[in-house]
């Protein structure tokens, strides 16, 4: 095989390139916060006027709370009443493993065909 | 003019790393970055399935993270160059690989650094009472950011130096506590059986232990980066598996001791919710000396890993600019500190950018997003390395045993964890995967014009098997 010579980059499109990286790091790390989708499938159960009792607290327990500053019931409540919700929203699900496997795949066929490139020059097609 | 700038330009870009790392440097490396997973983070596995949760992935993710250590060990002890698993991924499976490999390591770490630095500032927020506004909140995370990458910047020597200190500290601290507790003598001071009942062990059920898979990984988040300094280090075949194996160990044993101080001594919700676990045990035993020197411990875990993460994010920049994978101009080492510098300084302002974006929660689930996709990666990788090169064709520094079981629990592992990042992170997930897949379609498509062929393939192999 006959080696490949890349093509000089310009000192401009470098700068292109890098403002491009620079964007897409942006936007997959600030996108999600800004549409609030981080941590979301929780809520709290109110209770009113909550005791330590109806807040299923034993006296050991309580001691430590007190200890950590929480002086009452109603101080911890938002804390223990906080409580996740792990329904399954199977098209959700189903999107995630979609988008997760097509990439993998992608990844390793697109890799595989770079690689056959790589060992064809390196090993002079021997 | 021009050319003359060109000439120094080229000169500086022929300036090596330098090889002056040992094992202990490559120890202080992997449990650098990972000790803070102790310290914080490791218990928001309890508000997603309560204590025991908290417990069983403790061991089951040790599993996972084991089988990393070991299969890390036997491919990095083979491919010893800068950049790690990028690397790995540049002989073992193509230049597309590589380039997504290399951005999880920067995504992994640089989050990592951003929530070590949330991490500081949050503690010393909790003790500096009314006066300390929100411009010193931020004034806190810069200065940490923008003092480690000096420090970085100056010499990987002195950094990895400073780690070693920082990091044997912390994690004596985590001993001292565990003694201090009377840990033989339940009811003097911990009360495991009044903090965790029956009633409240697994509050969700077992979908609460799958859904603590999360963050379970941020008990040994970084391990792998020991293999960063590969190029740095003196002997890499002997230093990087036994520092690797050797900071595994060490991070099973304060993982453990941490979950039985902090389960014995707050209640699962509290515990879900406190972003300085360590820190609280230490103030619930009353004595102000450990409450003193857990907050003190707290600080320098989160400054060790934060070191780590910069020098590992910058090396794995680095080696993308070196093979053209991005602009060569990220290439540069330092004439007279011998540093990536140009990476860490371009990596300086997205670490502090998101530092004042985001809070610790969601700083952390970027970092694990990143390491459970290069951990999908390793699994896939060990498997077409063992099948390229059998055993016998190449020399390995080391060989990892009951191959390919490590690589199996690896990947069924992984899966589980992506089921457990969605309950709650489904949508974030989503989106980070399209983006590697953007930033695939570009180099695929568009950058690797630039990129040379036959120099990606750099070991003294022969030709693998199938090609």
């Amino acid at each position: 095989m006959a080696k490949y010579t890349p093509p000089e980059q310009s000192k401009a499109m470098q700068w292109v390139d890098i403002i491009f990286v620079v964007a897409a790091i942006f936007f997959a790390l600030w996108f999600p916060l800004w549409m609030g989708w981080a941590g979301v499938s929780r809520a709290i159960e109110k209770i009113d006027n909550p005791t330590w009792e109806a807040l299923g607290q034993t006296p050991a327990q309580v001691e430590q709370w007190v200890k950590l500053g929480f002086a009452d019931a109603a101080a911890a409540h938002d804390i223990i009443q906080n409580k996740f919700d792990y329904h399954i929203d199977w098209m959700q699900l189903i999107i995630l493993a979609i988008v997760i496997i097509g990439y993998f795949v992608f990844l390793f066929q697109a890799s595989d065909k770079e690689y056959r490139e790589v060992i064809d020059e390196k090993f002079n097609g021997k | 003019m021009a050319k003359a700038a060109q000439a120094s330009s080229s000169a500086v870009q022929r300036v090596s790393l330098l090889r002056v790392l040992g094992p202990a440097h490559v120890w202080a490396l992997g449990v650098g970055i990972v000790l803070v997973g102790e310290y914080t983070g490791w218990n928001f596995a309890a508000d997603k399935g309560g204590t025991l949760a908290a417990l069983i992935i403790c061991w089951v993710i040790g599993l996972l993270y084991t089988s990393v250590a070991m299969i890390d060990s036997e491919v990095t002890s083979t491919v010893a160059a800068a950049g790690g698993q990028y690397a790995q991924a540049k002989h073992i499976v193509g230049p597309l690989m590589a380039f997504n490999v290399a951005l999880y390591l920067v995504f992994a770490y640089t989050m990592l650094e951003v929530s070590n630095a949330i991490l500081i500032a949050d503690t010393i927020k909790a003790y500096a009472g009314e006066g300390f506004t929100d411009w010193h909140y931020r004034g806190v995370i810069a200065t940490v950011i923008v003092v480690l990458a000096a420090l970085n910047y100056r010499g990987v020597l002195m950094t990895l130096n400073v780690n070693f200190v920082i990091t044997a500290i912390a994690y004596l601290a985590i001993i001292v506590l565990f003694f201090s507790v009377q840990p033989w003598s339940q009811g003097a001071v911990l009360k495991l059986g009044e903090m965790v009942t029956p009633e409240n062990a697994l509050p969700y059920g077992w979908i609460g232990v799958i859904a603590a898979f999360h963050w379970g990984i941020w008990y040994y988040l970084g391990i792998e980066g020991t293999t960063q300094a590969a190029e740095e280090v003196r002997s890499p075949a002997r230093s990087l598996p036994y520092g690797t194996m050797a900071g595994m160990i060490t991070l099973l044993i304060g993982a453990s001791l941490t979950w039985y101080i902090c389960a014995s001594l707050m209640p699962w919700q509290y515990l879900g919710f406190t972003y300085y676990p360590l820190l609280d045990a230490g103030k619930l035993t009353g004595s102000a000396a450990l409450e003193t020197m857990m907050f003190v411990a707290t600080i320098l875990a989160a400054l060790a890993s934060a070191n780590g993460c910069i020098n590992d994010a910058a090396r794995a920049w680095f080696s993308l600019g070196r093979d053209r994978y991005l602009p060569q101009w990220f290439s540069a080492v330092h004439p007279r500190y011998r540093t990536p510098y140009r990476s860490i300084l371009f990596l300086l302002p997205i670490a502090l950018a998101f530092a004042f974006i985001a809070n610790l929660g969601q700083a952390i689930t970027f970092s694990i997003l990143s390491g459970i996709l290069q951990y999908t990666f390793m699994s896939i990788n060990i498997i077409k390395f063992r099948q390229k090169w059998p055993l016998g064709t190449i020399r390995r520094g080391y060989t990892h045993p009951f191959h390919p079981l490590p690589a199996i629990v690896l990947f069924i592992l992984c899966v589980v964890t992506y089921f457990a990042i969605f309950l709650g992170y489904g949508a974030q997930l989503t989106a980070m995967v399209v983006f590697y897949i953007v930033m695939s379609l570009w180099f695929h498509f568009y950058r690797y014009r630039y990129v040379r062929r036959g120099d990606q393939f750099t070991m003294p192999w022969p030709k693998p098997n199938g090609y």
